[in-house]
């Protein structure tokens, strides 16, 4: 039961190029090689999750990408532009984590929005806050809202600034699965209709099958990719549908885990 | 936390204040001591100081002194702190320094104050400025030091400048902390003033304490001395606690209970 018609986005301009990237870290007594040679491309406005067992690196090239890491070699170009350092328009979201508990909600989303004329910003972080759904928490602390709202306002506060890219580092580890499940619905909406390019790491197969456009899967330390996997669903997905459990299962056998447990 | 009725916050503290009071007055009446005062003879002395003009001279000099002493330790403190936390080499080349100084007791420092500013107030607010300067500076510089790389990263991410990231990120991530060196510091500077102005000064609740007991063995004096230095003082803690309940802060707290 394959599908024949391609999902929606249409193969675009590249947006990402990742060559021969590699890395290393010096350890107590041995150099540990955690990425080995990867070539990634990515294209505008795709969604592509990396998908990796714990530990095999894969926050670590999403720390590169974004500018926070140098690699030990290789390149990362981005609109044809080596990568050198953090840049707003492209930016990360950490685990809920990474929103700043001195700051309100609305202090928060409006964090990036510093050079604009107050009532632009104003308009902005009201838009955004409607757009994750957090109306009446303006005024509200992080350590006062739920981890789901907080991951909430992390997305929100990195979409304010209209970034082209988003890098979500298992944005959704630290929630429950219903409210993960949510999350998962949201973003998906916001992407379509924000027209983002997200770069998307986790370590949980469904997610990725749930999510992306095409799922990188990476190998154990150091990683290198094993495959990439073409999700040829459309959204909205159905999760019981023969192929999805298909893909679903296939990168399950990549992965060399069992179908039992 | 919990919140509490005004029966716990107000009633039963007062009903143990009351408790000891009781306590002191039924010991020396029971000893029948001449030395030691009862809490009336302590309440008449108090007046007699307030006749005299002396009771707000005295409380407002060693207020000022801590307000000098403290607030030069502020301004070294703070900016010397976050920039230590700031620079790790700085701060493992100063560190040191900072940890030898550190327990050295500010009372030992007396006989250096003398020599340098002579017998009088620029010697008490040196030993105060002292004394409060390194709990303040150690609270800074780990304060900045213990900020999750995380922070500094988004605020990197959307592009603030060294000086932005540490006004709008750096320091307010590290401010809980160094709130608590605050508090911490006043404690200090408080105790300090007392054993400075025995020594330097000819005014203030220090000086009040060791003149009533040098001239004249005024004891209902020494000991109102001291009950003014104990409610000052905590009404100076109550000050800064409040502080750390702004909600810009409150982050910070909130497993310490008040």
């Amino acid at each position: 039961m394959i599908s024949a018609s391609s999902p929606e986005p249409a193969p675009g301009r590249t947006k990402l190029a990742i060559r021969g990237l590699s890395m290393m870290f010096r350890g107590a007594d041995a150099e540990v090689r955690v990425l080995e040679a990867l070539d990634l491309d990515v294209r505008e406005g795709e969604f592509v999750c990396i998908l990796g067992p714990s530990g095999c690196g894969k926050s670590t090239l999403l720390n590169i990408v974004a500018g926070f890491l140098p690699p030990s070699s290789g390149t990362v170009r981005i609109d044809g532009e080596e990568v050198r350092g953090p840049d707003p328009r492209r930016i990360f979201v950490f685990q809920e984590r990474g929103v700043f508990p001195w700051l309100t909600v609305e202090g928060n989303i409006g964090f990036g929005l510093g050079r604009l004329p107050k009532t632009e910003r104003g308009k902005r972080i009201r838009h955004y806050v409607r757009l994750v759904g957090l109306e009446g928490f303006e005024k509200a602390y992080p350590h006062e809202l739920s981890g789901g709202m907080k991951q909430r306002v992390e997305v929100a506060r990195a979409l304010a600034v209209d970034p082209d890219m988003l890098y979500l580092d298992e944005p959704f580890g630290a929630l429950d699965s219903i409210t993960r499940l949510e999350m998962r619905r949201e973003l998906l909406r916001i992407w379509q209709a924000e027209k983002k390019t997200i770069l998307f790491v986790t370590h949980d197969i469904e997610e990725s099958v749930q999510l992306a456009d095409r799922v990188v899967v990476l190998s154990a330390r150091p990683a290198r990719i094993r495959r990439i996997v073409e999700i040829d669903l459309p959204h909205p997905r159905d999760l019981s549908s023969r192929r999805y459990l298909e893909l679903r299962d296939g990168i399950f056998e990549e992965i060399g885990l069992a179908h039992r447990v | 936390m919990k919140p509490r009725s005004p029966l716990e916050a107000v009633l039963l503290p007062a009903a143990a204040a009351a408790a000891i009071v009781a306590l002191w007055w039924a010991a020396v009446a029971w000893t029948k001591t001449t030395v030691f005062p009862s809490p009336a003879a302590v309440a008449g002395g108090i007046a007699d100081l307030a006749r005299k003009g002396l009771l707000f001279a005295y409380v407002r000099d060693s207020l000022l002194r801590v307000a000098a002493g403290y607030g030069a330790a502020l301004a070294v403190g703070i900016p010397l702190g976050v920039f230590l936390g700031w620079r790790p080499r700085a701060a493992r080349a100063a560190n040191p320094v900072i940890q030898f100084l550190r327990p050295i007791s500010p009372l030992a420092w007396i006989p250096v104050a003398i020599v340098l500013f002579g017998v009088n107030d620029s010697a008490a607010i040196f030993l105060i400025f002292l004394a409060s300067l390194f709990p303040i500076l150690v609270s800074a510089m780990n304060g900045v030091r213990a900020v999750p790389a995380m922070y500094r990263q988004a605020g990197e991410n959307f592009g603030l400048p060294r000086r932005a990231l540490l006004a709008r990120v750096v320091f307010p991530a590290a401010l809980p902390e160094i709130l608590t060196g605050l508090r911490i510091a006043l404690g200090v500077a408080w105790i300090v003033v007392v054993a400075a102005e025995m020594i330097a000064v000819n005014s203030g609740l220090g000086y009040l304490v060791i003149d009533s007991r040098n001239a004249g063995k005024r004891y209902d004096l020494v000991v109102a001395a001291m009950l003014l230095i104990g409610v000052i003082g905590l009404l100076l803690n109550v000050l800064v606690q409040r502080v750390s309940r702004l909600r810009a802060v409150r982050w910070g707290f909130r497993e310490e209970a008040s």
